[in-house]
């Protein structure tokens, strides 16, 4: 790999690149998924390839590989230096880099249970015992996923740095639905789309005990359909971490991530309602309760690593502190524009994509005093809202619109009858500001979303959101 | 060349035991030149190449890929393959591999000068983009890629399809700095057919024209949508309607020979029409078959790949996606058919309601009822007496989009081709469509 490396930077400094670094990398993935009973797809994959990034002429360029054939590196290399030149004449504002130590080292993920070692048919037994128990009266259909990836990475760059790491995702989940007329209804768990990831080995997957919460799923999917609606108008909300996890992604992870709030994304992912001057200005994000880090050095977070993809070792950052914004999401190239370092959060999806500002695992703290029960208990008039099942966000991360799988009613501090349909919307800070729980450690835990995508071409990364779920007074319920 | 791979691959397969075998082989060669703020700030280049094999053992099936070509790969992928074949059950409704059938002769899906693109060329187009949002005062943001795939399907059952497309797409967003946002997008088989400045004008002039947007009470108005508006009703309806899989778990929101629009809705997909990315196969090696979707307001068919055209005791109408698919079949040459009204017709018709550009970041809420949740973005217009008034910010909607096509009472005279959406699932499509005029359509705030 180190070879490969040095080749592809030797050729790019020799077209010309006044800094390269290159990415050698190696891809493993398999899912598994049964609907209904039946197994429908096993499937395995493998990718490996060579990404070189160069600086030169004042511009970036980025040419990617499959294959480590030394010829195809060499013209890949070449091919990066070429897309600079490019790019260099329609230029307006110089590329300053932000300074970084040189990166050396080794990082692998923690796994107990390698998902790859073991027997493809195990993994499948699992799968199916979990999707056995969605079945029962009125369920139409299940699925049940499994899926896992592992990924070798060197990177090096002209400035002498080396890293090799390692690292393994899995994630798996189930759900039911059920359908009567024109209405179909899901519950899922942990969620739906793929399940939960997280960075680990299959003990992740035997930890969430799919099997031991099917049954739940299914009488649940089924329940709605006969369900009363959730009512519309203004509501105090408990959220589940399942659902909170996923209100953090969309209206504060990517809110927070610096290339968007200056336009990068603007014509695809979008732009940020945030602004780079707010920053020391006091902005009032959510209210003192609320504390956001960005953190790549939580074990198992499926956004955690040793280095980024530009080299910048694994940082914890706090982005909102006691609901003030703190900070941002932020690269090589971006930091230098607010007058800082980098705060690592640049990652690509594999070789052949260019890196980009991405969320780590960009996390709610805990904040002691009340359990999620607790906070349950001290609300007389609620929902409980739980687990994702649509979600919509304006360009700037400003308005958004959430569904939830379910609603439980909170009378007199106690769960009650189950709602169907529930649905949220408000504006992001306004939401943020009306936080007046934030449950403690007891209840904390890291949703992992595997198909965050940013960028053009598209690229998906894996991040995580860890929360304990929290409460908001006069939500809007209802579209 | 590619065709030689995966017929080496078959072989490899068949002499390991594989009762039957599908292999596909997809080159791509892709470029993309990014601008924000005026200026280029990523030009990324890639050369990839995807192998796929699905591997049946008597009732059993299973599938791998890899990135690579060299024999130890090949024989891996084998291996690997026939472990996820094994690992599955025997399936009694496992209609086997798709029998060789008639592939249409698709004309015009591949340009030379696509398939030599340089970044200089992009470059080139994307400063003309950039000129155009200079001379309006505005900024542009967008993106101009540049792309050639090769796609190659061969099975044990005799299936032997290969072909070659390319595309070019622009997308641009421009945006002034008293608030206005215009969107400009195109694409076509032949890079020579993009023309950047004019895009440029195009969003230059609707940003200008969405400076200083005013609040609109949220509520139900009559709405023009612009093409790049209505593309995103066809994509979603096609992932929760016409997809034979989500009718066949009774997850679907259309019915074939049930109403779900008005008479003057006609949608079909063809993917040998040269007026869209023309395809001739499916990831399957399955002929496009050109399929009805609504005529008239009427669901007039669903498209299928093997495994649900089994389940309808049909053929498929080669609407397969790569394995493993967790979508489904999906129509990705969609067309609807125009009507008879310009634009200016269209917002002629309009005594009070809202001129919309685009949607953004839509999700279904309820794909059953074809309930989809969104923004606007990108210009959004009061309309009063047929003429625009002036722009309003934009507004959040949760809206049946079968109840929006219910409500269609004109149709533009002329089409876009745009690149449209398919249910996350990375492939070439395209969705022709005409601006329409619908009569309630209900925004949320």
């Amino acid at each position: 790999m180190r070879e490969i490396a040095d080749r592809a930077l030797d050729t790019a400094v020799r077209g010309g690149a006044a800094y390269a670094d290159v990415r050698v990398v190696r891809r493993a993935e398999e899912s598994v998924t049964v609907r209904t009973g039946r197994v429908e797809s096993i499937a395995s994959e493998e990718s490996e390839g060579v990404g070189v990034r160069v600086f030169a002429y004042g511009a970036w360029g980025f040419a990617a590989t499959h294959g480590y054939d030394a010829d195809a590196v060499d013209a890949a290399a070449a091919e990066a230096v070429r897309q600079a030149k490019a790019a260099a004449p329609a230029l307006r504002h110089r590329v300053t880099l932000a300074e970084r130590p040189r990166a050396q080292g080794t990082y692998a993920t923690p796994v107990k249970e390698d998902p790859f070692a073991l027997p493809l048919e195990a993994k499948v037994a699992d799968l199916l015992a979990a999707d056995a128990a969605l079945a029962g009266p009125g369920v139409v259909a299940t699925v049940s996923t499994y899926g896992a990836q592992r990924e070798w990475k060197t990177f090096a760059a002209t400035d002498g740095s080396l890293t090799e790491q390692v690292f393994t995702h899995v994630g798996a989940g189930v759900e039911a639905h059920a359908v009567h007329g024109n209405e179909h209804q899901r519950r899922s768990y942990p969620e739906a789309r793929g399940g939960r990831w997280g960075q680990a080995g299959y003990e992740f997957v035997r930890e969430l005990d799919l099997a031991g919460n099917a049954a739940r799923c299914a009488e649940e999917a089924v329940a709605l359909l006969s369900a009363p609606p959730c009512p519309d108008g203004p509501a105090t909300v408990v959220i589940d971490p399942s659902q909170l996890y996923l209100q953090i992604h969309e209206s504060c992870g990517h809110a927070t991530e610096l290339d968007r709030v200056f336009g990068a994304e603007a014509s695809y992912a979008g732009t940020s309602f945030l602004t780079a001057d707010l920053l020391g200005s006091g902005f009032r994000y959510g209210s003192d309760l609320v504390t956001l880090v960005a953190d790549a050095t939580v074990p198992g977070g499926p956004g955690s690593f040793g280095w980024d993809d530009e080299g910048v070792a694994a940082q914890r950052t706090t982005l909102v502190e006691n609901g003030v914004l703190t900070g941002f999401l932020t690269s090589r190239d971006t930091a230098p524009r607010i007058g800082g370092p980098s705060g690592g959060t640049v990652r690509a999806e594999s070789w052949n994509r260019l890196p980009l500002v991405r969320m780590t695992n960009v996390n709610l703290v805990p904040v002691p005093g009340m359990s999620l029960p607790d906070i349950v208990a001290d609300t007389d008039d609620g929902l409980y809202l739980d687990t994702n099942r649509s979600w919509s966000i304006d360009d700037r991360r400003w308005n958004f619109q959430f569904g939830t799988e379910i609603a439980y009613e909170i009378k007199g501090g106690r769960l009650g009858r189950i709602l169907k349909n529930p649905v949220y919307s408000g504006v992001t800070p306004e939401f943020w500001r009306s936080c007046d729980a934030v449950a403690d450690e007891s209840s904390y835990v890291m949703y992992g979303n595997p198909n965050c995508a940013k960028g053009l071409p598209p690229q998906c990364v894996q991040v995580g959101h860890g929360c304990s779920g929290a409460r908001f007074r006069g939500v809007r319920m209802g579209r | 060349m590619i065709e030689k791979h995966a017929e080496r691959l078959l072989a490899l397969a068949r002499r390991h035991g594989a009762t039957d075998a599908e292999v596909s082989v997809e080159t791509r060669r892709a470029a993309l030149t990014r601008f924000a703020n005026s200026e280029i700030h990523q030009s990324v280049a890639e050369d990839t190449v995807r192998v796929n094999l699905r591997y049946v053992h008597g009732r059993r099936h299973g599938m791998a890929a890899t990135g690579r070509l060299d024999d130890a790969a090949l024989e891996s992928l084998v291996e690997r393959a026939a472990a996820s074949a094994r690992g599955t059950a025997e399936t009694d409704d496992w209609p086997g591999l798709p029998e060789p059938g008639p592939i249409p002769e698709v004309t015009g899906a591949s340009a030379a000068a696509t398939r030599a693109a340089t970044p200089e060329l992009r470059a080139g187009v994307v400063r003309e983009v950039i000129a155009a949002a200079d001379a309006a005062g505005v900024g542009a943001f967008g993106s101009f890629a540049t792309g050639a795939v090769t796609t190659a399907v061969l099975s044990s059952r005799g299936v032997r399809a290969a072909q070659t497309r390319s595309d070019a797409w622009l997308v641009t967003v421009h945006m002034s700095p008293d608030g206005g946002t215009g969107y400009a997008e195109t694409c076509a088989v032949d890079v020579a057919d993009v023309d950047g400045a004019a895009l440029g004008r195009e969003a230059a002039a609707k940003a200008r024209a969405g400076d200083h947007a005013v609040a609109l009470a949220p509520g139900e108005y009559p709405v023009v949508l612009e093409e790049y508006a209505v593309v995103d009703l066809l994509a979603k309806l096609g992932r929760c309607g016409f997809n034979a899989r989500a009718a066949q778990e009774g997850q679907s929101c259309a019915e074939p020979g049930v109403r779900i629009a008005s008479d003057l809705v006609t949608v079909w997909d063809d993917g040998t029409d040269p007026a869209g990315l023309p395809t001739a196969f499916d990831y399957e090696g399955v002929g496009k078959q050109r399929v009805t979707l609504i005529d008239r307001g009427r669901c007039a068919g669903l498209v299928h790949d093997t495994r649900t055209a089994a389940g309808a005791g049909i053929h498929s109408t080669g609407h397969a996606l790569p394995a493993p698919n967790p979508v489904g079949p999906l129509p990705t040459n969609m067309f609807m058919a125009p009507g008879g009204f310009s634009r200016e017709e269209l917002l002629g018709r309009l005594d009070r309601g809202l001129l919309v550009t685009r949607f953004y970041y839509t999700n279904p809420v309820d794909p059953k009822r074809g309930i989809v949740t969104g923004v606007t973005r990108d210009g959004l217009f009061l309309v009063e007496g047929g003429e625009i008034v002036g722009p309003v910010r934009d507004l959040r909607f949760s809206q049946s989009y079968l109840d929006v096509l219910r409500g269609v009472s004109a149709v533009g005279n002329s089409r876009r081709t745009l690149r449209g959406w398919y249910g996350g699932v990375s492939v070439l499509g395209d969705i022709t469509v005409p601006a329409v005029l619908s009569d309630s359509f209900r925004f949320s705030g």
